[in-house]
Parts: C-alpha cells; sequence; structure tokens
C-alpha cells in the first residue's frame, strides 16, 4: 500500500505488459532490425501475424491479420518465423522477477501478469515505484520495453497499461478512476466485444461514463442479467477479482498448419520429430517432465481428432515425445488421408526437480536427454535450430539458415507440401 | 465339407485359435478362420503373417473340404452354444451350423485367397510345458509393451545345450529365468528374441499336455520362426529381429543390504500403501533391521499411507523408491513364499529372488529348476530432495 496521498495511494494492482512481445524478442536478438517494421507470424499463404513492432504498427498491422495482408500495408516488414521456446524463455525470466516481488502474480499469457504488491509496498516503495523498478529491471535484464498500469483494481490497471503502451506507466489512484474512466469508449471495458458494443451503441452509450448513468436494470434488460451487473459495477470502477497466482502450467505443445495439406506419413512424422523436440524443449525450459503425450490432427474437411497416451515414465525428452506422437499417429491407420493440421502437447505435466525420477538400467551416462540439454545450450548460444535431428536438417529457413528450401531428395510430399513456417523473406546471410 | 463334433470341444479349439486373429486384418481374408477336415480331423487355424496358430480335433467327418469363416463371429457363435453335438456343412459359398435347436447360416470367405500357414520348423527340443509356462509368465511381466520400442517388446530365448535362458526388460526392470529341456542333438546353441505377448500367451495355453516341442528356424533373412507344439495344438511365431540389451552386464555383481520378505504379507501392504500413490509416484521403502516401512503420497493435496512390515534385513539402514507396479509384478512372479532382495544402492538396481523353502524331502531340486534362478531386477526411482 503507498504512502496516504502519495503517488499511488490505494494502488496495490500492477498489470505489466510486454510491448510488442515477440518482435521485440526478435529485434533483440538482430539488433540490425531496431527501428524497422517487424512481424512475427507465418509466412505462408494460411500465415497470421502473431507479433509487430510498433515500426509495422504505423501501417495497420496488427496480430491476427493474415501475413499476406500485413505485407500489402507494410510491403518493407521483415517477416520472422517465431521461436516460441525463446519466448516462453524469455517470458519465464520476466515472470521468475515479478515473483521476486511477490508471490501474488498471475500471468494472463506469455507477455502479461497481473501483481498485486499490497505485501510488497514497504519494501521497495508503493506501487508506482515497484512499476518503474520493474521496468528498469526488465530492460536491464531482456532487452525489451514493457508498459505498466497502476490502480486499485485489476480491470482498470489493464486499462492504464494500454494507455500508457508502448513502454509507459501510468497510475491511475482510486480518486482518479472515474476521471479516466469515464471519458473512455464502452468497447474498453472487460467483457465488452463487437457484438455487446453494437447492442450498447444503439442504446446511444457511447463512452463509460454513458454506461455508468444508466440504471443497472436498463443494462441488463439490454445485455442480460450478469454482463449488465458486470457492466454496472465495471462503469464504477467495481472490479473485485483479485490477483490469483497461477497454478502450475497443465501442459504445453506446439503445432503446425500445413502450407498445403499433407498426405504423405514422412513428412507428417517429419513434422511430429520437429513439434515434440519444441515442445520438449519447452518442457525443460519450464523445469517440466509430460506424463501423458497426445497428438491433434485437423484433416483438409476441419475434422479434428486428438489421441492421448500417457507414459510409463514422465519425460522431458523430444525423442521419447516423438517416439510416442508418432505411434499415436499409426495407430490411427490413415491411407495417405489429407491433413491440414498437426500438433503435439505434453500434458498433466509434474515438476521436473521435484519429481521422483524413475531410472532406467544400464543407462548410458549421457543419454539422448544429455544430447537434447547440450543442443538447448547452442540455442541458446546461436539460435533455435542450431543443432536438431539430422532428419530436420533439410528443413530451410529456420533462423539462421538462408536460401531457397531445398527439396528433400526422395520426399514427394517435401515440396509444396512442406511446413513453410520458415521460408526466409529476411534477407539474412 | 461336412461334420460332426462335440461343441466343447469345437468351442476351445476356436476359441484358442481366435486369439491370434489380427483386431484389423491387413486383408479381410486374415480375419478368418480356416476349418479343414482331413479324414476324421479337423484342423482349425489362423494366421496373420507374424503369429499362425493351428488347433486339431477329432471329429466324426462324413465329407472332407475346407471353409474359411469370420472367425471373431464363429468364435462367438461357439461360445453360445447349447450343450449339444454341433454339425457343420458346406453349402456353396455359405456354411450351415447346427446345434440342438440353434442354427446358423454363415457366409464363408475365399479359401483360395488364404496365404499359407508358415511351415513348422524342424524341432529343435522339448520343455516340459509347467516349466516353459511359469518361466515364461515369469519372465514376459518385466518386457515393455510399447511398439514403438520393439527389442523391448520381446523375450530373449538363449538355448545352450540343455539349459534355456529367457530375459525381457523395458528398460526399467529386467526379468532373467534358466530352466533345463532336453533338446534335440546335444550341444545346440542358439539366441532369439520372440514377441512377448505372443509368447505368454502361447505357453499359457499349451499346457494341456505334458510338453511342448521347441522348433526353431532362424533363417539368417531375419525371417526367424518360433514353433511351439503342444497336445493337439500348434503356433508359429515370427521372431522380432532387433538386437537384445546385454543384459548380463547390467546383472549387479555384488550386495551391500539384503532382506528377506514374505512374500504374501509384504504385497499385500505393498498393494495397500500404493492405493494413494497416483501414477508415477513411487513408493518408498525403508529397510531397518527387522522391518520396512513403506510409504506412498506425501504432497499436501494427495493421500498419505505408511505401513510396516516384518522383514529380515541384513546391512545398512536403506530407503529407496520403487514403482509399484514394478515392485508388484516381481512379487508376484518370483512363486515362492519367502523373496530375497538385495541391495547395492538406493540409485542401483535391487534384485529380487525367490527363497528355497527348506525341503519336507530331501530331494533337492534340479539346478536349474530351483526358486533360486529367477532373478527380477528393478531400477529404483530417484526419491525427490
Amino acid at each position: 500500500m503507498g504512502a496516504p496521498g502519495g503517488r499511488a495511494a490505494g494502488c496495490s494492482v500492477l498489470h505489466v505488459d510486454m510491448d510488442a512481445f515477440f518482435a521485440s524478442v526478435e529485434v533483440r536478438r538482430r539488433p540490425e532490425l531496431a527501428g524497422t517494421p517487424v512481424i512475427v507470424g507465418g509466412a505462408g499463404n494460411r500465415g497470421v501475424v502473431t507479433s509487430a513492432t510498433y515500426e509495422a504498427r504505423r501501417y495497420g498491422v496488427h496480430a491476427a491479420m493474415p501475413t499476406a495482408r500485413a505485407l500489402r500495408l507494410c510491403p518493407t516488414a521483415t517477416v520472422l518465423p517465431g521461436d516460441m521456446a525463446l519466448y516462453t524463455e524469455v517470458s519465464r525470466s520476466v515472470m521468475a522477477l515479478f515473483r521476486s516481488i511477490t508471490p501474488l502474480v498471475e500471468p494472463l499469457s506469455l507477455d502479461e501478469a497481473f501483481l498485486d504488491v499490497s505485501g510488497a509496498g514497504r519494501r521497495l516503495g508503493d506501487a508506482a515505484e515497484i512499476g518503474e523498478w520493474l521496468r528498469a529491471r526488465v530492460y536491464d535484464e531482456q532487452g525489451i520495453t514493457c508498459s505498466v498500469g497502476v490502480a486499485g483494481t485489476k480491470f482498470v490497471a489493464k486499462l492504464a497499461s494500454t494507455r500508457a503502451k508502448p513502454d509507459g506507466m501510468l497510475v491511475v489512484r482510486p480518486v482518479e478512476v472515474m476521471g479516466f474512466l469515464h471519458p473512455l469508449p464502452v468497447g474498453a471495458l472487460w467483457g465488452v466485444g463487437p457484438k455487446t458494443e453494437e447492442v450498447l451503441l444503439r442504446l446511444g452509450l457511447r463512452t463509460v461514463g454513458d454506461l455508468a448513468h444508466v440504471p443497472a436494470r436498463t443494462l441488463q434488460r439490454a445485455v442480460g442479467a450478469a454482463a449488465g451487473a458486470h457492466l454496472h459495477e465495471l462503469a464504477w470502477g467495481r472490479d473485485p477479482r483479485r490477483v490469483v497466482p497461477d497454478e502450475p502450467e497443465r501442459s504445453t505443445g506446439a503445432e503446425e498448419t500445413f502450407a498445403t495439406d499433407v498426405d504423405d506419413p514422412a513428412v507428417i512424422h517429419r513434422e511430429l520429430l520437429h513439434l515434440s523436440e519444441r515442445t520438449a524443449g519447452r518442457l525443460r525450459s519450464a523445469g517440466a517432465l509430460a506424463r501423458t503425450v497426445s497428438i491433434k490432427v485437423r484433416f483438409a474437411d476441419f475434422a479434428t481428432i486428438t489421441r492421448s497416451r500417457t507414459l510409463e515414465v514422465p519425460t522431458d525428452v523430444g525423442q521419447e515425445l516423438y517416439e510416442t506422437a508418432r505411434g499415436l499417429f499409426d495407430a490411427l491407420g490413415l491411407d495417405r488421408a489429407r491433413i491440414r493440421l498437426v500438433g503435439v502437447r505434453a500434458e498433466r505435466l509434474v515438476d521436473a526437480g521435484s519429481a521422483p525420477r524413475q531410472l532406467e538400467l544400464g543407462a548410458r551416462e549421457h543419454g539422448r536427454r544429455d544430447a537434447e540439454l547440450a543442443a538447448d545450450r547452442a540455442a541458446r548460444r546461436f539460435g533455435a535450430g542450431a543443432v536438431r535431428p539430422a532428419t530436420l536438417l533439410h528443413r530451410g529457413g529456420r533462423p539462421g539458415s538462408a536460401g531457397p528450401v531445398p527439396t528433400p531428395r526422395g520426399t514427394p510430399g517435401g515440396g509444396p507440401g512442406a511446413p513453410r513456417r520458415g521460408v526466409p523473406v529476411h534477407p539474412d546471410g | 465339407m461336412k461334420f460332426r463334433v462335440a461343441r466343447e470341444v469345437l468351442a476351445d479349439a476356436v476359441a484358442w485359435t481366435a486369439r491370434s486373429l489380427p483386431p484389423r486384418p491387413s486383408v479381410p481374408v486374415l480375419a478368418g478362420i480356416m476349418l479343414d477336415v482331413d479324414g476324421s480331423q479337423l484342423s482349425v487355424s489362423g494366421f496373420d503373417y507374424e503369429v499362425s496358430a493351428r488347433a486339431e480335433v477329432d471329429v466324426t467327418a462324413t465329407e472332407a473340404g475346407k471353409a474359411l469363416v469370420p472367425g471373431r463371429l464363429l468364435a462367438e457363435i461357439t461360445r453360445a452354444l447349447p450343450p449339444h453335438p454341433v454339425e457343420i456343412t458346406a453349402e456353396g459359398p455359405r456354411l450351415a451350423l447346427v446345434c440342438g435347436n440353434a442354427r446358423f447360416s454363415l457366409p464363408t470367405l475365399p479359401v483360395e485367397d488364404y496365404p499359407a500357414l508358415p511351415a513348422m520348423p524342424s524341432s529343435a527340443g522339448v520343455v516340459d510345458s509347467d516349466v516353459f509356462a511359469e518361466a515364461v509368465g515369469q519372465v514376459a511381466v518385466a518386457a515393455g509393451r510399447d511398439d514403438t520400442l520393439p527389442m523391448l517388446t520381446g523375450v530373449r530365448l538363449e538355448i545352450e545345450d540343455d539349459l534355456i535362458t529367457l530375459a525381457a526388460t523395458d528398460r526399467y526392470r529386467l526379468a532373467v529365468r534358466e530352466f533345463g529341456w532336453r533338446p534335440e542333438s546335444p550341444g545346440t546353441s542358439a539366441a532369439v528374441l520372440v514377441p512377448a505377448r505372443t509368447l505368454a500367451d502361447a505357453a499359457r495355453t499349451l499346457t494341456s499336455g505334458p510338453e511342448i516341442v521347441v522348433s526353431l528356424s532362424s533363417g539368417g533373412s531375419g525371417e526367424g520362426i518360433l514353433g511351439l507344439s503342444g497336445k493337439d495344438r500348434q503356433t508359429t511365431t515370427r521372431l522380432l529381429d532387433a538386437e537384445f540389451v546385454k543384459y548380463r552386464a547390467i546383472m549387479p555383481t555384488e550386495s551391500a543390504a539384503h532382506a528377506v520378505l514374505p512374500v504374501a504379507l509384504f504385497t499385500d501392504a505393498a498393494k495397500r500403501v500404493a492405493l494413494v500413490a497416483e501414477r508415477g509416484t513411487p513408493l518408498r521403502c525403508e529397510f531397518t533391521p527387522g522391518q520396512v516401512t513403506l510409504r506412498a503420497g506425501g504432497t499436501d493435496d494427495e493421500g498419505q499411507a505408511e505401513e510396516r512390515c516384518d522383514v529380515e534385513f541384513d546391512g545398512d539402514p536403506l530407503t529407496i523408491g520403487f514403482n509399484p507396479s514394478f515392485l508388484l509384478d516381481g512379487l508376484a512372479a518370483v512363486h515362492t513364499e519367502r523373496a530375497r532382495m538385495d541391495f547395492t544402492s538406493p540409485l542401483k538396481p535391487a534384485v529380487l529372488s525367490g527363497v528355497d523353502e527348506p525341503a519336507a524331502d530331501d530331494q533337492p531340486a534340479a539346478p536349474a529348476e530351483r526358486a533360486g534362478s529367477y532373478r527380477y531386477l528393478i531400477m529404483p526411482v530417484r526419491l525427490p530432495g
């Protein structure tokens, strides 16, 4: 709790949001891209933007937009394929930094979290001081910027961080909430999507202030009892939800939509290997072991099935995930079905550090796991994919490799059907 | 084809053959069971390119011939028939089956499309069927079930003159058993890898006669076949073409401590405590002189259990963790009233073996058949903290 009358009086909730997170991490890795439009996302004809630097956003590029469209808006942008393992790792470090301040950290995604600092105030100053300290530390440690909203409630803190972007901080003390909130458009409120917004606009309710001054009953008739009551409360800045520290992650995984549908089992196997390696990397960076492996297969007609198998012994080894994933896939007995997407998930995670570990008879001193750990270290130094299974070597266009995508010999499906995740758009040597 | 047969006899033969039918046949005819009458003999056979099974039954035949019938359907029908003699007649493309007042007409599959069953290789020797069934059962429990690692789904069968050694491992435990047999020619030596599930199934179901003839053809091209023939039943299985781990090197050569456990009491205690051990969590065994304390569970959101059991223990106190099902599998396989467990350290394999009870009669068991020849290694679970 801040000192009475201080800059952050009555504020104990922080909302911290990384600025253009994936894109910023990429720019950090490749400083020559700083100040230029960078898009992280799929490059194939089904690719979608997952993150874009502010330089790209200036052209109207935003997340979830098809990459092709983004490139029409901003032809000079560098498109990068994205490296979830790296983002996950950066995210973990950032979340760990948050947790060093308070155990009450509620991550919303890889790049944003709520913090309740009411218990941390005395040691590190008030909520605003903590916010500034965090921003500085994130920049020092990770070389990326973040924005912080400081308020008495979660939703005001989130609105404040959005308002502060990029690279800023906004403190909204309880006494300032009405002044901050009421001029905002109704669409800014949590729970107001395009549909509700349309209903509200039809009632002539354009701002949060308009909303606040409509009787709750009227609002409930318009948008339903629960939503109406909720909006009324929010419009008056009342949000009783507390910061709930996250539960340990229950699953992690990766999936890939093929640029064109694939029916070659060899291509699917290779993709499963790749996804398994990626998933295992995430498990290791999260210090977790998977007890269950599942695969997801989406067919050309969008029919989607999942299959899972529980392992005898939990693992974080890509090769073991792959063997299980491949076994699950082969057991489907597909006869060259056309497949649009495959995914691999590691589920029922257990903490590797505290988990008992079933030892193997006569295990070699340095088994597959050590090899993969060494690959992790190489990836941290030289970029993702620096070391990977030989089967995946011919995949072109991973970060750090350039030039045209070579078509693997003897794999007819490897050409048009091969994932296009990595087609290099950047002129990288 | 036309014959009459006792219902029980037919049902047994069909049920036994149907076990080896593939659940998802690669070609439709493989879902069939071949009925072949020759003289007063009916042979009932099935084949899926890996495993073949053939049962022979005495029948009263009036007309020889062959018919290929949907196997699972035939098995279900014969199992459900009333207790009367069964009369089977081939009628063009259909098969008529009459039993008491029940009457079935089944479609048949084209006999000419059915692959020839592999020829039974030449006999290598003879084993006692009970000894074989026990030994295979004891060893097969340790085989892996994951088809992605074929090497681990097999039982290694080594023949060295008049001694057979079986071994299987799934990386976490290893079971080894030796037993005597009567080879066809002295000095026989061979080592093959047999699919564990098939071998266990065959050994268990070929005990109606006193002996089993073991046949072996290990063609150099990896097309090896193991044949097992019991009374009226014979089966062949394709051998696995994979290397087996050098298991003898894994066997601990020293023992720093050992316990002698009352198998039944200890098993019951372990089962009870394991009830709270969620999948993947270990059973913690704390051995001290005179007793072992079993514990499982422990974190706040799990149940916890603890039980003490009196055991003989010789050595420094030792706490070791096991996957409960691995431990229970081993205890169920030793087949003696007391079992010995040897330890080197909490991170090294523990070895479970049977303990000979003082013989009531003064006739010692044959060396290779003593309880002492079974070894079940369990790799422990590294306990946290």
